[in-house]
């Protein structure tokens, strides 16, 4: 059976320019991401992973290689990509819902169903009595899910993460990591995080992907089964298995990082 | 609570002691503000009348008042102050919208800002009265080539300033929009502008007092009316007088004019909470 990927990067490559030379941030790489997988990518710090993210997002274009579309349903219009950046960069001249609405205001989406779905968000992450007030009123796990609704408005079909919750601290970090997404599960999308954070990967991936050192190119992919026997944030931690993966990972990534 | 024990009507509490302190203190330091003004006058008035300085050059607080008595029957101190008032506001607010225009196109356009910067900061380090001459000639005197010269003071500054402050916003931030669907446009009107208004109001307090100086420059050397005017008047005459009351109009002026622009700046910081 050949597995059907919702996203197919084949042989991506590409290189910054500057006066003093090229760097090559990516080699040729090469991996898919199927329709409501969740997949993390992981690899030592300067590799690449957030050129790759901009480039899945449509904000770089690759020097070489393509991105195959294949939708579910058959189509082939490139999905509907949501953003989350590593800060909730809300805007503290607007209150919570102008900041929720930007993306609608930004793509003239204002319309009644669209903001009937924002109102819901708000309710649904307990945001509702926070409506009109500042995001500088808000606690680090509400402006992640306030940045969460922003990006949930605009109903995309695959949500990339670059390390979104790296400028918490740490308890709020893994209480916030899980809380996110669970309500991200919920929904039903297509994810795909980047991360240097080995237990965060595991923790929260259906599929880690290993990526080299610079120019990033696929090391390995691991698909993580964890035995959850809780629904708390520490639930996937505690799994039997996660330590195993996590020397795995560690084995991996090691090598490349010196 | 650490306070209920001392909560009869007579014993205040820490937080009433502080206010009081902090209400004190303000006191204090206006009532030390005025004294020192009101010492200075004294001073001035009683060693012109001693003969320690010579009234005649130095003028002195009594005479100085009676001028402004006797100009404000004839209401020409009116007309003066109102026109350099009137000279400075139209170059003030000229100077705004052109540097908000230049700026944006600039930001718009990296090819372009990059062309013109060595020009902007030329136009900019230049003595502005240089130029007031070229101005005369090819203007003529009156209230255009006085607005022109007020203009010119301020604008090249103003227009770095505004541009720098666009130029200073979080790329990431820029990149949000960008991830939302936005273009360059939305990136200036959603977050660029906004997050520039803090940097663009204490900008514009600095430019109204440009502005002013190049208005005083203008009327010294291109006008029959305004306070510039009368200072240089009377500075020919010997009159003072005359020049001494229209310099502390002009600290007034000066005063009142940041004063304004501070105002305006407390409301709009309060509509948008920042």
């Amino acid at each position: 059976m050949t597995t059907q990927y919702m996203l197919q990067l084949q042989n991506i490559s590409y290189s910054y320019h500057t006066l003093h030379g090229e760097t090559k941030a990516l080699d040729r790489l090469s991996f898919g991401v199927k329709e409501g997988e969740f997949v993390a990518v992981v690899g030592p710090s300067g590799c690449g992973k957030s050129t790759l993210l901009s480039i899945v997002a449509g904000l770089l274009s690759p020097e070489d290689g393509t991105i195959k579309v294949n939708n579910p349903d058959g189509s082939l219009h490139y999905p509907r990509v949501g953003y989350m950046l590593q800060h909730d960069h809300l805007f503290e001249w607007r209150t919570v819902h102008k900041n929720v609405i930007l993306g609608l205001e930004i793509n003239h989406m204002l319309t009644e169903e669209r903001l009937n779905y924002v109102e819901q968000l708000l309710y649904d992450y307990g945001l509702e009595q926070f409506r009109d007030k500042r995001p500088g009123e808000l606690s680090g796990g509400m402006k992640q899910r306030a940045a969460l609704i922003r990006t949930l408005a605009l109903d995309p079909q695959l949500l990339l993460l670059d390390e979104p919750f790296s400028a918490l601290d740490y308890q709020t970090r893994l209480s916030v990591s899980a809380d996110i997404c669970k309500l991200i599960r919920r929904t039903g999308k297509t994810m795909l995080l980047i991360t240097h954070d080995l237990s965060e990967a595991i923790s929260l991936a259906d599929r880690v992907i290993v990526l080299s050192k610079r120019p990033a190119t696929v090391k390995c992919e691991i698909p993580i089964h964890l035995t959850l026997t809780d629904d708390s944030p520490l639930a996937a931690r505690n799994a039997p298995e996660f330590k195993n993966y996590f020397n795995q990972l560690w084995e991996e990534i090691k090598n490349e990082e010196f | 609570m650490k306070n209920s024990k001392s909560n009869s009507p007579t014993e205040p509490t820490n937080q009433e002691l502080f206010m009081r302190q902090h209400l004190r203190h303000h006191r204090q330091i206006a009532i030390l503000r005025l004294l020192l003004l009101v010492l200075f006058l004294i001073v001035w008035e009683v060693s012109a009348r001693t003969g320690v300085i010579d009234s005649f050059f130095f003028s002195c607080p009594s005479k100085v008042a009676l001028l402004f008595l006797k100009m404000c029957m004839d209401y020409s101190i009116f007309q003066h102050a109102g026109i350099t008032l009137f000279e400075t506001l139209v170059s003030f607010l000229l100077v705004f919208l052109a540097s908000l225009v230049i700026a944006t196109l600039l930001w718009y356009s990296t090819k372009l800002s990059e062309i013109l910067e060595p020009y902007l900061v030329v136009l900019n380090s230049l003595p502005k009265s240089a130029l007031a001459p070229l101005f005369i000639v090819w203007l003529g005197t009156g209230t255009t080539t006085i607005i022109v010269a007020g203009i010119s003071v301020a604008v090249f500054g103003s227009i770095i300033s505004f541009y720098t402050a666009f130029r200073q916003c979080d790329p990431e931030k820029i990149t949000l929009i960008y991830t939302l669907g936005g273009s360059k446009r939305d990136v200036f009107h959603k977050v660029v502008l906004p997050a520039s208004i803090p940097l663009l109001l204490s900008t514009t307090k600095v430019n109204i007092g440009l502005a002013l100086v190049g208005v005083i420059i203008g009327e010294f050397l291109a006008a029959r009316r305004g306070l510039g005017y009368l200072i240089i008047y009377g500075s020919q005459v010997f009159q003072l007088n005359l020049v001494i009351l229209n310099v502390l109009l002009l600290c007034i002026f000066a005063m009142g004019f940041y004063k304004g622009i501070q105002m305006i700046e407390h409301h709009i910081r309060k509509k948008m909470q920042l």
